[in-house]
């Protein structure tokens, strides 16, 4: 068989394992709601917009047949994607936009690593390098280009107050250590860190070195970031296939955007 | 003595709401003035600059010397009640819904006699009263002649009472439940007798100091309330919009920004988004249900208060996109005023200056302090005013704004 006929036939394969069941579609994304929480930075700070949502019209005397809203939000609300230059440290990369990213990025592997037994112990459950090797002891070498995707199963937590865990100390969830980062980017090439928390560093990331390492490695290395994901616990460790495309902004930092997961079955 | 009014019994649903009527309405522009003193709580009569003779009713030139120099000027309503009746009969519907109505010719200590809506605590003629200015349910000044020494319960006599909004039995939206000020409103309310009290609390993830200062108030109900977001608004309005006499949107977004001390807009829109637009939300929410219970018996729909800014008659500088948002709200709580006014429901507009919170940090005292600055609001609907100016320095810029708002603009600009 020649490649020309071959290439059809694989995304013919897909159709039909999709049809059949053979490999099914999991929504990872939050729905955007104004009861959404944001990221909340110190009050004298630029701050992330909530997403909002105004209806047009409904049927009524401000548009007899139909109905439609006008939403508002900034690039990080809800199930979010980071660019690169959403960070200092990327600042300078080429194509480190949203409209300017190969698409080709936007479909990769994922290795998805179980902490969810860690997180609800330690809601400042730090994912180390070591944590990891030991993941790949059981599930394989993560390969390059892959995400990995931190389940911590803190999508479950639907209550805002709880999803957000503030106390006098700030934000506690979960996240990777610096070592981790590094390990992700230097010996394994990731295509970018998933999480379920509103951030892809944890709640206390400002306290590691460098602060937020996460942002500042992925993000100084042209990796990419997503947060507020959901349904990783309906991932297997290895073998998902995950499309995540941001909205194609102009010199844009990120995005919300529908993050699907193409598992077997 | 004036019989303490009791809770009311709980409301046959069956039964149609009646609709408001209103008392006569239409005054000369020259009778406004006697409006103007009422809004903020003061009887003012005209007195003439050149023989000092004080007028009434309000006239274009002196009944003594015919000079046209006269000017408002605050009298005590220090007088004698020297005859009085009680109507039993009225062609107007506003009084025929009513009576029996008393009412009263005093003879001002200062001149001239006026007639009066008559407290009931004040013994039969002759008397001595105190005339006070108070708006009616149409928003315009009457004369209420009141016992000369308070009495027991006095703000429960029924005349008295279509002339204010106090909070006794009632039950009231507070917007803002989580700032000090929210807090101390729920407490004030509380012991003023309000008979539920809703606190909306916006991101509640955001766990501020004192919000278990609410969960200690029985009257409290803490209810989910983002006035930046139309659905949380629209949802609450369809929870309890039915029940609420009382909506007091102390919500406010307040940063410490001019047009050149941060580039970008975001901050000016925040501000707009909460100060001017969620007005607006909850105006188009709540507005229409309390309309509908203008008139629904003892604890009907009386009031709304909007929290606004003493920046908001003129701008400063240091504060200048809230001063902006300010007065943008103000404006449109004007035309809430004249939209509410049709089904008697009272506009009231606070003008604080500083409040002693986190956002005036940098601004010497003196400063409102939040618990002083709830208790003129709530001073505000005992007493039927509708603009208040709470604390020294909102009342001495309202001075300089009344008498040469382009002075005040200069001297804000230094």
């Amino acid at each position: 068989m020649t490649e020309t006929m071959t290439r059809p036939s694989v995304l013919a394969a897909l159709i039909a394992e999709l049809a059949s069941g053979g490999v099914r579609i999991i929504d990872l994304t939050q729905t955007l709601s104004p009861d959404f929480p944001q990221i909340s930075l110190p009050p004298e700070m630029g701050q992330c917009a909530p997403f909002r949502i105004e209806e047009i019209s409904k049927y009524d005397p401000r548009g007899p047949s139909w109905y439609w809203n006008n939403i508002s939000c900034g690039e990080h609300t809800g199930t979010h994607f980071d660019a690169p230059i959403h960070w200092i440290s990327g600042r300078n990369l080429p194509n480190n936009s949203t409209d300017t990213i190969p698409p080709e990025h936007f479909l990769a592997p994922a290795c998805v690593v179980d902490c969810s037994r860690e997180a609800a112990e330690d809601a400042d459950f730090l994912l180390t390098a070591e944590f990891l090797r030991a993941w790949e002891a059981r599930h394989g070498r993560i390969p390059p280009r892959a995400w990995l995707l931190m389940r911590t199963d803190w999508s479950k937590r639907t209550d805002a107050v709880a999803y957000q865990n503030y106390d006098e100390t700030g934000q506690h969830t979960p996240g990777p250590d610096t070592d981790a980062v590094r390990f992700l980017v230097e010996e394994r090439d990731v295509v970018g860190f998933g999480s379920e928390a509103i951030g892809t560093d944890a709640g206390q990331g400002f306290h590691l070195r460098p602060p937020y390492p996460c942002h500042y490695f992925m993000h100084g290395s042209g990796r990419y970031g997503l947060q507020c994901l959901t349904n990783l616990d309906l991932l297997p460790p290895t073998g998902a296939i995950i499309f995540a495309a941001p909205l194609k902004i102009q010199r844009g930092s990120g995005s919300p955007l529908r993050v699907l997961a193409l598992v077997p079955t | 003595m004036t019989t303490p009014i009791t809770r009311p019994t709980r409301k046959n649903p069956v039964l149609r709401t009646r609709l408001p009527t209103l008392p006569p309405n239409a005054r000369s522009r020259i009778a406004l003035g006697l409006t103007a003193g009422a809004a903020r709580g003061v009887f003012e009569l005209q007195v003439c600059e050149d023989c000092g003779t004080v007028q009434y009713p309000p006239r274009e030139a002196c009944r003594a010397c015919l000079s046209a120099r006269l000017r408002w000027r605050p009298q005590d309503g220090a007088g004698e009640l020297i005859a009085e009746t009680r109507l039993h009969h009225s062609q107007e519907l506003y009084f025929r819904e009513r009576v029996p109505w008393r009412v009263g010719l005093v003879r001002l200590d200062v001149g001239p006699s006026v007639v009066v809506h008559l407290h009931g605590d004040v013994a039969r003629a002759p008397a001595r009263v105190r005339v006070t200015s108070q708006l009616d349910r149409s928003n315009q000044a009457a004369l209420v002649a009141l016992p000369e020494h308070a009495t027991p319960h006095m703000a429960d006599d029924p005349e008295l009472r279509e002339m204010t909004c106090d909070p006794k039995f009632r039950k009231i939206l507070v917007t803002d439940g989580k700032t000090a000020i929210g807090q101390a409103l729920c407490q004030q309310l509380a012991a003023a007798g309000a008979d539920l009290i809703w606190a909306g609390l916006a991101e509640p993830w955001k766990k501020l100091p004192g919000s278990d200062t609410l969960a200690s108030i029985p009257q409290v109900t803490q209810v989910p309330l983002d006035v930046t977001n139309e659905r949380s608004v629209q949802d609450l309005a369809g929870e309890i919009a039915g029940k609420v006499d009382i909506v007091i949107n102390n919500a406010e977004h307040h940063r410490t920004t001019s047009i050149s001390s941060r580039p970008g807009t975001d901050v000016a829109r925040a501000e707009m988004d909460v100060n001017y637009f969620g007005l607006l939300r909850l105006a188009q929410a709540f507005g229409p249900a309390l309309q509908a219970r203008g008139a629904d018996g003892q604890s009907s729909a009386v009031a709304w208060v909007n929290m606004l800014s003493v920046y908001a008659l003129s701008n400063f500088p240091a504060h200048g996109t809230f001063s902006a948002s300010k007065a943008a709200a103000y404006s449109l709580a004007q035309c809430l005023r004249a939209e509410m006014q049709k089904s008697a429901i009272r506009v009231i507009n606070v003008f604080p200056g500083p409040i002693d919170d986190e956002w005036s940090q940098l601004i010497l005292p003196p400063k409102v302090a939040p618990a002083a600055l709830a208790k003129s609001i709530i001073d505000a609907l005992r007493s039927g005013v509708e603009d208040v100016y709470p604390g020294d320095v909102a009342q001495e810029w309202f001075t300089r704004w009344r008498e040469n708002p382009k002075a005040l603009e200069r001297e804000l600009a230094q």
